[in-house]
């Protein structure tokens, strides 16, 4: 049999996989997202004075320059904006594999793989719904990644 | 204080002697090559320039030494492919406010044999290196492709729309004997290319090439005294949006385009029409649908048939990348100065695939997958 593409395994056994990736570093100012997603939340930020949620972090308004802004715990949906699927050879990633960009919820986009699923054009259709699901990579880093939403979910 | 349309002109202009492959010269060496070669254009000597543009932190005082100038204008921004549509802009302005009379723009890049060339480490704390870099990206291929999919289907644009786009800037290259590629394709072949990251195949993307070009810039009231007719600076438009390509605002049109573009021919006071000559800086298959819409020389979602009906091509209405582009002439990694040299060829009437008649010319620029832009209006008369 076929071996499975990493992407395409359950979560908790591409978990077991080591992750040898380029790894975020975090700054002061993005520290409070990567706590959340070892913590397994997805934590965006809102404008105070128009209400709309941004990523990536910073602490102020990219809309108004409000430096009071909250921080909120994101539903964790989102839909599949667009992608890649790329074909050669990078370390840490088995080709072929989706570089994908999804939508949240809460209007924010951004760049994830889509695990759980075939990295295939086929598989991965535009608008598809997502949820959101972290893989740790090390101590302190969990990457947000994204899966289809499971019908009833 | 902002320069008037004509009153800078184009008085230099030239490439890297040979191009494509030229693993002899370092990265600095294209550059002076260029250079060089620009100053034998216009009958000028390194002692005759007064201002320097060139992309990169200390790029201008390497290249100011190296080739034994002393300015008294610098620029050294660096926004990717199209810096030297923004150079061109900048020098224009600086001519018009008395800061340098004659301006040297150069470009060198050892993209392919990588002699001496400019290392780009992925920083981890940066925020792509925090939000992109971890999920694999690997490179302009699997960047700049990201939006491709959502403005398929924002806009019908089909794999065979976007395999037209390389199958016509072929049909330039054939004409071209310094392009890289000069062997026409049809659809079907580029369809069936490599994969390289779905959507795009091989034929979707650019070579990554050795070479340089340069410019050299004055005020229109010196132009007419040297050697080569005088290239007229119309417009120019410049813009920034983000480094990250998963945070563009619209995956479908380029915001930066939008502000560059229509700034350059507001400025220029050209109509779409006037425009006889075309560069949309083609690093992939999709910039210059992109490039047409944004510019507003096509509606939302016209680009794909403007190109598939023939219009850009040899002997259609708007002669669009007619080196052979990006995807067949060369890319060094820095492509806008070679977009800018087409367009300088073609109003000189100097070009390979010359387009009769060129009057107006507009150059227009990429930079770092959707992150900067910069536009470029020339003519062949002073307004």
């Amino acid at each position: 049999m076929e071996s499975l593409h990493p992407f395409s395994l359950p979560l908790s056994e591409l978990a077991e996989i080591p992750f040898t990736g380029s790894k975020p570093k975090p700054t002061p100012e993005t520290m409070h997202f990567w706590e959340g997603c070892k913590n397994g939340k997805l934590l965006l930020q809102r404008c105070p004075d128009t209400g709309r949620a941004y990523f990536p972090p910073r602490p102020f308004s990219p809309f108004t320059g409000n430096r009071s802004v909250s921080v909120f715990e994101a539903s964790g949906r989102a839909t599949l904006h667009s992608y890649v699927i790329h074909h050669r050879e990078v370390p840490g990633f088995t080709p072929p594999y989706a570089i994908a960009v999804v939508e949240l919820e809460e209007g924010p986009r951004m760049m994830a793989n889509i695990v759980e699923c075939p990295q295939t054009p086929e598989a991965l259709q535009l608008d598809m719904p997502l949820e959101v699901v972290f893989r740790p990579v090390d101590d302190s880093i969990s990457l947000p990644l994204f899966r289809p939403l499971k019908e009833g979910a | 204080m902002a320069y008037k349309p004509g009153s800078v002109a184009v008085v230099g202009a030239a490439e890297t002697s040979r191009i494509g492959v030229v693993p002899d010269m370092s990265q600095i060496m294209l550059h002076a090559d260029a250079a060089l070669n620009a100053m034998a254009d216009a009958g000028l000597q390194p002692k005759d320039i007064d201002g320097l543009a060139c992309v990169g932190q200390m790029m201008p005082q390497q290249i100011a030494h190296y080739l034994g100038i002393t300015p008294r204008w610098v620029d050294g921004t660096g926004v990717g492919g199209c810096s030297f549509m923004l150079h061109v802009r900048h020098a224009a302005a600086a001519i018009a406010a008395g800061y340098a009379t004659t301006v040297l723009i150069t470009h060198g890049e050892s993209g392919k044999s990588r002699v001496n060339a400019t290392p780009r480490p992925p920083e981890p704390e940066s925020l792509a290196g925090q939000f992109e870099a971890p999920f694999g990206p690997a490179g302009p291929a699997t960047l700049f492709p990201i939006p491709v999919l959502r403005y398929m289907k924002a806009t019908g644009t089909t794999h065979e729309h976007l395999a037209m786009v390389a199958v016509v800037q072929r049909e330039w290259a054939a004409q071209n004997p310094r392009a890289l590629f000069r062997e026409r394709v049809t659809v079907e072949e580029v369809l069936a290319s490599r994969m390289v990251a779905y959507p795009y195949r091989l034929l979707q993307c650019c070579p990554v090439t050795d070479g340089g070009g340069a410019l050299i810039l004055t005020a229109a009231e010196r132009a007419t005294d040297f050697p080569a007719p005088p290239v007229y600076l119309l417009g120019s438009g410049e813009s920034v949006e983000t480094t990250m390509v998963s945070q563009m605002e619209d995956f479908t049109s380029s915001r930066a385009f939008r502000v560059a573009g229509p700034t350059a021919l507001k400025m220029a006071g050209v109509s779409h029409a006037d425009v006889s000559h075309l560069m949309i800086y083609d690093a992939f298959a999709h910039l210059p649908l992109y490039g047409l819409e944004d510019l507003g020389f096509c509606g939302r979602g016209e680009a794909k048939d403007f190109i598939w009906e023939g219009n850009t091509r040899p002997g259609g209405k708007l002669p669009m990348n007619t080196n052979g582009g990006g995807l067949s002439y060369t890319h060094t990694g820095m492509y806008g100065m070679f977009a800018l040299q087409e367009s300088v060829r073609q109003v000189r009437g100097t070009a390979p695939a010359q387009v009769p008649d060129v009057k107006i010319s507009v150059a227009h620029g990429v930079g770092g997958m959707f992150s900067s832009s910069g536009t470029v209006v020339f003519g062949k008369e002073r307004p």
